[in-house]
């Protein structure tokens, strides 16, 4: 798909998220979708440093809670608008990754996962202690009519459309790019890649700020989505392993792949959710990871390329 | 390669067996139940962090739903109850309740268990205009002050500030009167209200704050703290926790011999079954917060025949075996919306509310009547102490003698053993 | 209010806890510190190991730490099954990092699941007659609810120590981590020497298991504390090193200790955590790292 045939995709799948919300079906479905869509973005946002670059980020939550909660503190500080909000959540995760990117500069694969996960508790320790947003007794927001739409359910679902949109199209830009060449160098061997040329240490911060960007900008609608915002739902391990679990039911190494795993497994959740809805949906979950993972490693992309190579 | 092609194929399978599922079972969320029935609908706290007690609740509700059907229904049409787990996480309750209200089409929604679970549901209830009764949050609408919400936690009008007030109001009773607190609390929601509450008090009732910490939640040992508590030598020592964290304490305490004058308040997990039987003797004059305890005072009307039948049915659900806690609670408030139903012989959202807040009703908890912003018009926050355990057996706590009831004056069950050490012996 | 009594019981409090944190982050140091393996799902084996001892204990009366060493060989077998199939299906693909991760997950959520369906979801604890007894030496106090677990962690340090550098197998295990292809020349089979070093990790979280009910009450989803603290103190004592992860595992303990006793609990995670980012900048090695 050529660059232009992309971008006219993508205005059209806006424009169907435009009209889905003006059609004003069944609410549930913009709640619903809303999730599915966020786990889009953030698929696809760690994906960009999981799979394009072969670094396993294992503190996503630090990253979509730290969206959400400088959303709060804007909030709470300026009252500001929307648009800001993503802006800054965004900003201020892309430091952060750049941050962890510097911090783990010498470390390889597994450590460098555990680093991320030391910094999600950390994160989560400070902001537990930070009572200007909520802190452990949580953050209230009383949502003022929405802006747009009339209806905050419509409205963020919109908006999850075209961030997911967005973001997609970001990942697949840098795939093609040089960039996404060198991330792959970086992935298949770094040191091969170091002695080729490639500059592996700019790369990697550029993926960890990246990621960390779309990471932020995920969460950052998230206090109005849910309205109250505490910590311990807010750094769920759910988080981290959706993050992982998506991208590898899809396929790492293309942009197609976090959104396949995150409508398919996104969904099967959210229909769990009001079917099932006891334990067992958690234990699905487990089977199906590990259902998938034996038996489909490389994902469905994965699949579907050895049907086509026989 | 053999190998390799099998389990491409199985991968295949495997991928439509999730795509077919999804197929059917997607649609599945859009069919409209039966139109005939009364449909309560809820989410509820059935996995996750809460679902100890989420799902004492959810049975609770189920207990009374066929009670009343067994009567005959609401309104002469059967109650049907629809309930999603809400696994403890904020998140899911906007989608949750979307669904109950848009594809299930429910009359009325109960809330779920826990101010985490309640707080996303007040401004969808606020938007449509619902009646809410709430299950057992702390202060939800001290921000939005909607009038058609109701709460059966019995905290009172200042749920904050309530939760302690009989706690201090005995420790300002003894004489000489204690002079020195030690507050201490979970870094998380409850505790943090707890201990904020408490702190209104110090300065109310004229003691002196010695000690003021919290621990998060996953904290292992408590002994350091427990330490660091009995290093500043304080009368009376206040303790907002959760069960792990109230076993720590208790542990800890009894093992490092910290005996202040006053020992508990705002314990959860003392009032749990399988806690009481394992900390046994070791809980003998620790003054907590409880809601109901198995004494002659609190034997409302219906009481007993609830509890046989929640006992029956905890059995097997592997829950609180005894459910002296929150159980009799999420039955009653329930009963509440089921009596206000039949006495306006309405499902109108608005004249259900109104009746509700104008009126008394006879629970199996007692007469409930409401206030301001939904509480309770008069606290009801038991303190107890635990007196007389021997050993660790469940039977002596299923009747009265184990946990007297101190306060409030009127369901007063026996006198305080003070100080908390003359307890221990 | 620097007490040297208060800190001196802080630091030994610590050096219970950190010998407990060793016992549970003995399996991890093995099959991760060794043989490479991310076995998040560790933390829920030492769960299962908790209900074990729970069931025994309530039903028969056993004391937790003897049906911790009871279940000992169960423990092993289902471990080396678990091995044989993360080898099967990634290993041998040379696919391991985020394969084995969601692997491990998904086996994670499978037993926290498994437990809460059959077991229920309320706090569980366990009945011992050093539970709540407590000696005094010299002004420190000292709760048998945590000295017994301590010394257990010990001696299972000592004992696996011991292993890995007497025993032929446990030598091939500290061979087979450095270089396989020569342990194959040797005559040795890395895949069978690995499936038993896995299967003793798991065996390890039995007898963990027991310990942590001993000391606090037990849900099934317990396991999630754990996951961070047995991974930061695997790496914090570096990878390979079986007394790297008990001294990590004290270091870690009493930091926790003394940040509750002297500043206030509300950062003792944090700082744990901090020291291991620390490490990781500083030297990714770890304390004895190879």
């Amino acid at each position: 798909m050529r660059t232009a045939r992309a971008l006219i995709v993508a205005v059209a799948i806006i424009g169907l998220g435009l009209l889905l919300a003006g059609l004003r079906v069944n609410p549930y479905i913009y709640f619903a979708g809303y999730v599915v869509l966020q786990y889009v973005v953030i698929a696809t946002a760690w994906n960009v440093l999981g799979g394009y670059a072969g670094y396993v980020n294992f503190g996503t939550p630090a990253f979509f809670a730290l969206g959400a909660y400088t959303s709060i503190a804007l909030i709470e500080a300026f009252h500001a608008p929307l648009p800001v909000l993503i802006l800054s959540g965004g900003l201020v995760t892309a430091l952060l990754g750049l941050g962890i990117g510097y911090l783990t500069l010498r470390l390889k694969g597994v450590f460098f996962s555990i680093a991320t996960f030391a910094l999600s508790v950390v994160v989560q320790t400070l902001i537990i202690n930070w009572d200007y947003v909520g802190g452990a007794k949580g953050y209230t927001l009383i949502r003022p009519p929405a802006p747009v739409f009339g209806n905050w359910g419509v409205l963020l679902f919109t908006l999850m459309v075209v961030l997911a949109v967005v973001t997609v199209l970001v990942a697949r830009t840098i795939e093609r790019s040089w960039i996404g060449r060198g991330l792959a160098a970086l992935r298949d061997n770094e040191e091969a890649a170091e002695c080729m040329g490639v500059p592996t240490l700019r790369l990697k911060l550029f993926a960890t700020t990246l990621s960390g960007f779309f990471l932020g900008v995920a969460g950052a609608p998230f206090p109005y989505y849910v309205t109250y915002v505490e910590p311990a739902s807010t750094f769920d391990l759910n988080y981290a392993v959706n993050a992982l679990a998506m991208p590898m039911i899809g396929g790492t190494t293309t942009w197609l792949g976090p959104v396949i795993g995150a409508v398919l497994l996104g969904t099967a959740q959210q229909v769990a959710t009001v079917t099932i809805s006891s334990e067992l949906n958690l234990l699905i979950v487990g089977v199906v990871l590990v259902l998938f993972v034996v038996l489909a490693p490389e994902g469905l992309l994965g699949l579907v390329r050895r049907l086509r190579s026989r | 390669m053999n190998r390799l092609r099998s389990f491409t194929r199985l991968g295949w399978a495997l991928v439509a067996a999730v795509a077919g599922t999804l197929a059917v079972a997607g649609p599945g969320v859009f069919v409209a139940r039966a139109a005939d029935p009364i449909k309560i609908g809820l989410g509820m706290a059935l996995t996750g962090g809460l679902s100890a007690n989420g799902k004492p609740a959810l049975m609770a509700i189920q207990i009374w739903k066929d009670d009343v059907n067994k009567k005959g229904g609401l309104l002469g049409r059967p109650v049907e109850v629809i309930a999603y787990d809400d696994q403890t996480n904020a998140a899911t309750v906007p989608g949750i309740y979307t669904k109950l209200l848009e594809v299930d089409k429910v009359d009325f929604v109960v809330s779920g268990y826990g101010t985490n679970l309640i707080a996303p549901l007040m401004p969808i209830a606020i938007e449509r205009k619902l009646t809410i009764m709430g299950i057992l949050g702390l202060a939800n609408n001290e921000k939005y002050k909607y009038s058609n919400y109701f709460q059966i936690q019995p905290a009172g009008p200042d749920p904050e500030a309530n939760w302690a007030t009989g706690f201090f109001e005995l420790a300002a009773k003894q004489n000489p009167k204690p002079q020195t607190i030690a507050l201490v609390g979970a870094d998380a929601e409850y505790p943090r209200h707890a201990v904020a509450g408490a702190r209104e008090l110090v300065k109310k009732f004229g003691f002196k704050t010695v000690y003021d910490k919290s621990y998060p939640p996953s904290t292992v040992d408590y002994t350091p703290i427990a330490r660091a508590i009995k290093a500043v030598n304080p009368d009376v020592v206040f303790v907002a926790s959760y069960p792990p964290d109230s076993v720590g304490m208790v542990r800890a305490a009894a093992e490092i011999g910290l005996q202040p004058k006053i020992f508990g308040g705002g314990m959860v997990g003392l009032q749990y079954t399988s806690v009481m039987t394992s900390l046994g003797p070791m809980l003998n004059g620790i003054v907590n917060y409880d809601f109901w305890a198995p004494e002659q005072t609190m034997m409302f009307p219906g009481i007993k025949e609830f509890f046989a039948e929640y006992q029956k049915r905890a059995k097997e659900a592997g829950v609180d075996p005894l459910g002296y806690y929150l159980p009799p609670y999420a039955y009653a408030a329930i009963q509440i919306l089921g009596q206000a139903i039949e006495a306006t012989k309405s499902l109108d959202q608005q004249k259900v509310a109104d009746h509700i807040r104008a009126n008394e009703f006879s629970t199996i908890v007692g007469k409930v009547r409401f206030g301001a912003n939904g509480e309770w018009a008069k606290s009801r926050v038991l303190q107890v102490q635990y007196q007389g355990i021997k050993g660790t057996d469940l039977e002596q706590f299923r009747g009265p003698g184990r946990k007297i009831v101190l306060y409030p004056e009127e369901f007063k069950s026996g006198n305080m053993i003070y100080p908390y050490s003359a307890a221990q012996k | 209010m620097l007490s040297w009594d208060l800190v001196a019981n802080a630091v030994v409090a610590g050096i219970l806890l950190g010998g407990f944190y060793a016992a549970v982050s003995l399996g991890v140091s093995l099959t991760f510190g060794l043989l490479d393996v991310v076995n998040i799902a560790h933390p829920a084996f030492v769960i299962l190991g908790a209900y074990a001892a729970y069931v025994m204990n309530s039903s028969f009366g056993l004391d937790p730490i003897l049906t911790g060493i009871v279940f000992t060989p169960l423990f092993y077998l289902i471990g080396a099954g678990v091995y044989r199939i993360y080898y099967g299906s990634f290993e041998r693909r040379g696919e391991e990092s985020l394969r084995g991760l969601v692997f491990f997950f998904g086996l994670l959520f499978i037993i926290e699941v498994g437990l809460s369906l059959k077991y229920g979801v309320d706090y569980r604890l366990v009945e011992a007659a050093y539970i709540g007894k407590s000696i005094d030496l010299g002004g420190v106090g000292i709760a048998f609810r945590l000295l017994v677990p301590c010394v257990v962690g010990l001696a299972m340090t000592l004992g696996l120590y011991l292993f890995l550098s007497r025993t032929f197998y446990g030598r091939a295990v500290m061979g087979v981590s450095q270089d396989q292809g020569a342990l194959r020349l040797m005559g040795a089979d890395p895949v069978r020497i690995k499936t038993i070093a896995f299967g003793l990790g798991i065996a390890a979280a039995s007898l963990s298991g027991a310990l942590l009910i001993t000391i606090s009450p037990v849900v099934p989803s317990t396991d999630r504390d754990y996951i961070g603290r047995v991974f930061a103190i695997t790496v914090l004592g570096g990878l390979g090193s079986i007394g790297g992860t008990l001294v990590a595992a004290i270091i870690l303990g009493v930091a926790e200790s003394l940040m509750a006793t002297l500043f206030g609990p509300s950062w003792s995670l944090a700082v744990s955590f901090g020291i291991l980012l620390l490490a990781l900048a500083v030297r990714p090695a770890g304390l004895f790292g190879r």
